[in-house]
């Protein structure tokens, strides 16, 4: 038999290969590394992926949600460890191979070397891959999994035992009236707050920006600095100001600047389609001066020749703007325009902040100004619907992920042909 | 000639009233709650911008160190929060961007769509999940967990946009330093990064502003008056009782606002040139 397929064979007990190589160092490292995982985690993955696959069989001994996150943690474990397993098979192969070709063995130095020049970019981006997989992979894979689960208010350990359902969430979704009533709502009012607003806020900075760089403007220090004010104070302060400013009873909006024009008190809070009015004003409010920074940018990377070429040519003033500020304007930002988009589709702290999503609806557990993402927030924290809340989130990040997929190609092939 | 005067004039003249009407939208409300916080009372009812009689009553209650207001210790719960997020947030992201920019290695691709897609996905859409983590970790009420949390949650998108600054930069540059026989994090720290400035400012701002924007993962984990963060603990200030608190409110605001909105301000020209190259190259 020759040597590659001996190794390989004798490495499904990981190091026996490398040993068989006559690359003893090597070899103890890989059984020693297989040992050690065994003996760390032997009780993780049987328990895990025991409680992944029944989620509990006893109560109160089992904790289901727990038995799932153990579950997903051993998988995540286990994924890790068969890289490992997958190294060791292949170094062995390898190695037989040069035997074969009789063809000098890598020394552990060299490997050494090896690891170091093809490692150093796994070894710099392995921590943070580590922390992404801690806080952003594991989280999103758990709630994933939820999602075809019962866990709900009458399911929910450590009293009761959670099972998998399989797709009935999402059916249910379409097919009971108040879930398709309400989802159907949410996501309408979600597509066009994310519209208007990042419209709004968008349009309003590149205005703002071409403005404030006229050649002939003067203090243009001073309005940059006050059109930049809204992003420099914390967001969440600012938003927790404008709720105060729109109160229906004490807001300064209704008693000091509409009584002023004598116009009546205005339901800012307590009526939807104010509430929706009031949500995009302030969004625009926010939301424009880092358009406005970002386009000035960009204005005054705008060579001076075109202008003057254009002046040449009698353009008039609009034609410039037409012609040249535009679209410059918009080649260069497209991508930071489409990351307002998702940003606003996902903006859950102004919806929240300002009045809770509020007003509250009849019969529905999303309120009036509720989008997708504090919809699913409130059915999580106040209503312990935790599957459905999980399998909206899977649709979300479907929908979200299919559109800004799209997006960016359109950007970029644009791009290239341009 | 004379209607082309005219034509700047009218020009002109609509262009400052915008900015004009524009400073008034942006500056009223931050005066209104300037007010709010030297007016005496709770309540919002009489407040007015410039107070008949002004006191500093709400200023010294938050630092009279109340059970239900701590305002002193959630100043210092974001402040700490913030910065080590910050700085785990700029050394993760530097350190993956080198990686992704300037080497070529297996898995390079698959990594890079799978941080595009994760910056999509809402950090916070995944809820339950990091609430039954802070549990079985026992790290409830932990600002350590929520800082790494913050991190993970930083790290696709600024990677991405770190990256694509790095790009910018000439790979010439790192081969010359290369035969002159510097190693990777040589290069990297004395030519890469002191380049990538702009960006890396771009970044310690998203690090700095992340937290203090947030109010969910922070509400979520943090259960205990005393380890709230300046959101938690100024949000429920409003809500307590509806109104009741606003003018302590409106207090602390200030006192967190004004040192954040300085520092932006200083630092802004650092902020535009990245941003503006991080918008180009995407």
């Amino acid at each position: 038999m020759q040597h590659h397929k001996k190794a390989l064979l004798l490495s499904i007990v990981p190091g026996l290969g490398q040993f068989y190589n006559k690359q003893w160092v090597k070899g103890l490292l890989f059984f020693l590394a297989s040992v050690s995982f065994f003996i760390a985690f032997k009780d993780l993955l049987n328990m895990g992926l025991w409680g992944i696959v029944t989620l509990g069989t006893e109560v109160p001994r089992d904790n289901s949600v727990f038995l799932l996150a153990q579950g997903i943690i051993a998988i995540l474990v286990l994924g890790f460890g068969l890289a490992v397993y997958y190294a060791n098979l292949r170094d062995a192969y390898r190695n037989g191979k040069l035997r074969d070709d009789n063809q000098a063995l890598h020394t552990l130095k060299d490997d050494y070397q090896n690891l170091i020049g093809q490692g150093y970019p796994y070894l710099i981006s392995g921590p943070s891959l580590f922390v992404l997989i801690f806080a952003v992979v594991f989280p999103i894979l758990f709630s994933f999994a939820l999602a075809f689960t019962n866990y709900d208010l009458y399911h929910s350990p450590p009293a009761n035992l959670v099972d998998w359902v399989g797709l009935q969430t999402f059916s249910e979704i379409f097919t009971v009236d108040i879930w398709r009533s309400t989802f159907f709502d949410v996501l309408a009012w979600t597509v066009v707050w994310t519209l208007v607003a990042s419209a709004l806020q968008v349009s309003l900075g590149i205005l703002l920006a071409i403005v404030v760089n006229q050649k002939d403007m003067r203090f243009k220090r001073f309005f940059r600095t006050i059109l930049v004010l809204p992003w420099a104070v914390p967001g969440f302060v600012t938003i927790l100001i404008f709720a105060g400013l729109f109160n229906d009873s004490f807001g300064a909006i209704n008693n000091d600047i509409l009584a002023a024009f004598g116009i009546d008190p205005i339901p800012w809070l307590t009526n939807a389609s104010w509430s929706k009015l009031a949500l995009i004003l302030m969004q625009g409010w926010l939301g424009f001066p880092y358009i406005f920074l970002v386009t000035t940018g960009v204005l005054q990377s705008i060579p001076d020749d075109l202008y003057e070429a254009a002046t040449v040519d009698g353009a008039s003033i609009w034609a410039k703007f037409k012609n040249i500020t535009l679209p410059m304007i918009l080649i260069a930002m497209a991508p930071i325009i489409i990351t307002q988009f998702t940003f606003n589709f996902n903006n859950f702290n102004i919806i929240y902040l300002f009045n809770g999503g509020g007003p509250a609806v009849p019969g529905s557990t999303a309120g009036g100004t509720d989008i997708l993402v504090s919809w699913i927030y409130k059915l999580t924290m106040q209503s312990s619907q935790y599957s459905l809340a999980a399998a909206l989130t899977i649709l979300l990040s479907v929908f979200v992920i299919t559109i800004a997929l799209w997006q960016f190609r359109r950007t970029n092939s644009f791009k290239e042909g341009a | 000639m004379q209607n082309m005067k005219k034509q700047r004039l009218i020009r002109l003249l609509f262009s400052y009233a915008l900015l004009i009407f524009m400073t008034t939208i942006i500056v009223y409300p931050l005066l209104w709650t300037v007010g709010a916080s030297f007016n005496p009372g709770n309540s919002l009812v009489s407040t007015s911008i410039i107070p008949a009689n002004p006191t500093l009553d709400h200023y010294k209650e938050l630092f009279a160190g109340k059970d239900s207001l701590q305002y002193v210790q959630w100043y210092m719960n974001s402040l700490k929060i913030s910065l080590f997020t910050m700085l785990g947030t700029i050394i993760s992201v530097s350190f993956t961007a080198y990686a992704f920019s300037r080497f070529r290695f297996k898995g390079r691709k698959n990594a890079l769509t799978l941080f595009l897609l994760l910056q999509m996905i809402p950090q916070f859409s995944a809820l339950i999940a990091l609430f039954v983590l802070a549990q079985i970790l026992g790290m409830m009420n932990s600002h350590w967990l929520l800082i790494l949390l913050y991190i993970g949650g930083l790290i696709p998108m600024n990677t991405y946009l770190m990256k694509g600054y790095m790009d910018s930069i000439p790979i010439d540059l790192d081969e010359s330093a290369r035969i002159d026989g510097a190693s990777n994090t040589r290069i990297f720290l004395q030519i890469i990064m002191p380049l990538s400035k702009p960006m890396v400012a771009v970044v310690a701002m998203n690090g700095f502003t992340g937290p203090l924007g947030d109010f969910i993962l922070s509400s979520t984990i943090l259960r205990t008056p005393e380890s709230y963060t300046l959101p938690i603990g100024l949000y429920n200030l409003v809500n307590e009782v509806m109104g009741a608190s606003y003018t302590t409110f409106a207090a602390g605001a200030i006192l967190i606002s004004i040192p954040i909105a300085l520092i932006f301000i200083l630092l802004q020209k650092n902020f535009v040139s990245g941003l503006t190259a991080g918008g180009t190259k995407g």
